[in-house]
């Protein structure tokens, strides 16, 4: 890669880039950039990218979201390969190779070649669209698996006790192969249709503004170490409310007894009190697999902040209700295993296995009503998705005729509500609904909604 | 310092501290910027040692600023000899107070503590703020004030700034999120777990009795295991702890019996060993 025309553009392009994706960047970050640019110059891109994170990011979250949009903006090269694939059974033979030596020089430059010659649709000689899934659906690399292996123990590369390794680890190489097919059919559409829209459509955000129910495993692990951090924050928030709360009216009362030192003249306001009793919790947590993600996160947060209130209970439901608190708190040290344990331990689910609101809401008011009184707000979490059953407002309209509040948090996108079998707009009519997509909405609405 | 990220590599190896390219790109620029470099990942993956490197291939002196909760100024940056001070007062030489005074906060009654000592003197100096999380948040102040300016202000003695600027390295497990300040004020790198050739690497520099194939099995195990849901990842020190413990162990291949008993050196916790064996197909029964 010789000096690219217009680096500052690109770079600033870059930046915006980043930026639209929740990056925060000053211009301070923007100038080391460019210094790191000048510094490192073009000759290995790899550098390049090091360099610009280094001086561009602060954090390690922020890279997954860095990494491919530096691939669209100082991509590999322009258009397709120098050399065109020979074909389907060619390319898949050099693939084989390449996997067999875990070449990765190799298997980047077989995904250019895929994509320029299978992943192309529309009007032939140039391209409408180009498509990993199409690539990878062509070339179908996981079927190599069998004959990489064999390959690598018929070369001595593997035998003994690691042996049974083997296969999990060609398992990976050739996950990493399918992400540069996707790496590479993104930076050929982005040379059709600018780079700008596709860094904004094609990149996967950073956990924090990823979907709950379409996260994957390792952005629900990202996110579970968010929560002790994003707990401090909303503590601070949350104190913050509170004095503002409790700075009130003025006691005149005792504005006037303090005024006796004065001469009678009330010098110094006395300002009333409030009762310092902190308000209590209770979540109803529908944790059926849909939205299980969602939850996990919600009551692990709720429980970093238990101090914040005087008490807090959680329950877990799927088609029965079934008190976790104890399992929340006992198992601080191991939040990756909470669903397991809650699935383990509780008893949530009764002839059949998907969620039934109508019956968890009803089975709850019944067992567990006392659990609600004048100063207990309560969080419902869930999709609101009934598989067809009675809804049960009776049971919601007991329980908010109880509480102080309740708040129902919907992982589902609003404009899905309703649709299908969700009762959410029934719901919602009874209890205030606040659509709760990402931990980033999650944290705006517990910073404005949980009592202080 | 340095002339190209190749020399970066190559002068750290001849320490003993293998590189990746985002280890040596980071120093390179680090150096070439004049900017602290804040260091982030898993215990156990050459944080601390990175530091140090850096200080011997410098000819530096390294100095270190190791955080811990409670960590203060007065630990941090500078302290006055109480002790030495009241000593000098009642040896009550014939001098009026304001003499006194002036003498007892002097350079003699100082203690400098590594934030001072970095910025002070001419010789070049590698400053290592280590383990950066464990200090608490108001200390970050203190560090941001200290790596904006290079200058301390000792209200008895006046504004010391720095001749020479120290190469400074932050590090940090991530158990608490730095102030965002702190973080804009320093290039970012982030160690994960190397890959498998670089670790190969690693544990054959370190360990040099180990033979290859064996390092290579070890490695594959040990990335196995990271793959795993387990509490506590192995980390590059426990790869290395293990090659040790194999080697004198007299193992010169991996078999279940040996690595049955010696997953403990790999996982710290009972039920990650449990969950390892049953994964890696150990027969645990044997085990218990
Ligand atoms: N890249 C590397 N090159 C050489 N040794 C390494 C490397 N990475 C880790 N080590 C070794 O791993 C051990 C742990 O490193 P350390 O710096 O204490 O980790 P950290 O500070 O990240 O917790 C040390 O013995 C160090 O020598
Ligand atoms: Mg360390």
């Amino acid at each position: 890669m010789t000096t690219p025309a217009g680096v500052a553009e690109r770079l600033t392009s870059l930046v915006g880039a980043l930026r639209a994706h929740g990056v925060r960047i000053g211009t301070g970050e923007t100038v080391d950039a460019a210094q790191a640019v000048e510094a490192l110059g073009f000759a290995d891109r790899e550098l390049l990218r090091e360099g610009l994170a280094a001086t561009l990011l602060h954090g390690t979250g922020q890279r997954q979201v860095f990494d491919p949009v530096f691939d669209l903006y100082f991509p590999r090269g322009v258009g397709g390969p120098e050399q065109k694939a020979a074909g389907r059974d060619d390319l898949r033979e050099r693939l084989a190779a390449a996997l067999t030596a875990n070449d990765h020089v190799m298997m980047g430059r077989l995904a250019v070649e895929a994509v320029d010659g299978f992943g192309g649709y529309g009007s032939a000689p140039e391209s409408d669209g180009w498509s990993s899934y199409q690539t990878l659906e062509r070339l179908r690399p996981q079927t190599l698996l069998a004959r990489v292996r064999d390959n690598i123990r018929s070369q001595g590369g593997s035998s003994g006790f690691a042996d049974r390794l083997l296969e999990d680890e060609i398992r990976q190489r050739i996950e990493a192969f399918r992400a540069l097919v996707a790496a590479e059919a993104r930076r050929r559409v982005a040379e059709r249709r600018g780079r700008d829209e596709i860094a904004r459509r094609a990149v996967t955000p950073t956990a924090d503004r990823v979907d709950f129910l379409f996260a994957g495993k390792a952005q629900l692990a990202e996110l579970r170490r968010a929560v002790q951090p994003l707990a401090r924050k909303l503590a601070t928030r949350l104190a913050a409310r509170r004095r503002r709360a409790s700075r009130g009216s003025i006691d005149l009362r005792r504005t006037l007894r303090g005024s006796l030192s004065t001469g009678g003249v009330p010098m110094k306001p006395v300002l009333r009190r409030r009762r310092p009793v902190r308000p209590e919790l209770v979540l109803l947590c529908d944790v059926s697999g849909s939205v299980s993600g969602f939850s996990d996160f919600t009551m692990l947060l709720v429980q970093a902040l238990h101090d914040q209130f005087s008490k807090v209970r959680v329950f877990a439901f799927v088609n029965r209700i079934d008190e976790v608190t104890g399992l929340l708190e006992r198992g601080t040290a191991d939040p990756e295993g909470l669903s397991a344990r809650i699935e383990a331990e509780a008893t949530l689910t009764g002839y059949h296995g998907s969620s039934d609101y109508g019956m968890a809401l009803g089975e709850f008011a019944e067992r567990y009503g006392a659990a609600v009184g004048p100063r207990t707000t309560v969080f419902v979490l869930g999709d609101a998705r009934t598989n067809m059953s009675d809804p049960n407002l009776p049971a919601v309209r007991q329980i908010a005729g109880r509480a102080r509040r309740v708040y129902w948090l919907n992982p589902e996108q609003r404009s899905r509500w309703g649709t299908g079998d969700s009762a959410a707009p029934d719901y919602a009519e009874l209890v205030e609904m606040h659509e709760c997509r990402t931990a980033r909405q999650l944290s705006a609405l517990v910073a404005r909604l949980l009592p202080v | 310092m340095f002339t190209s990220v190749d020399d970066v590599s190559a002068r750290l190896a001849e320490t003993g501290y293998l590189a990746s390219p985002a280890v040596a790109t980071t120093v390179f620029l680090a150096d070439r910027l004049g900017k602290p470099l804040l260091v982030e990942g898993p215990a156990g993956v050459g944080k601390t040692e990175l530091a140090k490197a850096v200080a011997e291939v410098a000819g530096a002196r390294l100095v270190r600023l190791q955080c811990y909760e409670g960590v203060d100024e007065s630990r941090a940056l500078y302290e006055w000899n109480h002790a030495k001070q009241l000593l000098r007062i009642s040896a009550g030489r014939d001098e009026t107070w304001d003499e006194t005074r002036t003498d007892i906060f002097s350079e003699e009654f100082l203690l400098t503590r590594p934030l001072l000592t970095a910025i002070r003197g001419d010789d070049p100096k590698v400053l290592l703020i280590d383990e950066t999380d464990k200090a608490d948040v108001e200390v970050e102040g203190l560090l941001l004030e200290v790596l904006s300016d290079f200058q301390v202000t000792v209200p008895e003695l006046g504004t010391i700034a720095a001749t020479r600027r120290p190469f400074v390295v932050l590090t940090s497990n991530a158990s608490r999120e730095l102030s965002e300040a702190l973080r804009r004020r320093c290039l970012f790198l982030h160690i994960g777990f190397p890959d498998e050739e670089l670790e190969r690497r690693i544990v054959r520099l370190k360990v040099p009795g180990l033979d290859e194939a064996l390092a290579r099995s070890v490695v594959r195990v040990v990335g196995a295991l990271r793959a795993m849901d387990l509490r506590k990842l192995p980390s590059v020190a426990e790869t290395i702890d293990w090659a040790r413990t194999l080697l004198a162990l007299g193992a010169d291949t991996l078999d279940e019996t040996v690595v049955q008993a010696s997953l403990g050196v790999l996982l710290k916790h009972q039920d990650d060993v449990l969950k390892a064996s049953a994964k890696l197909d150990l027969d645990t029964l044997g085990a218990l």
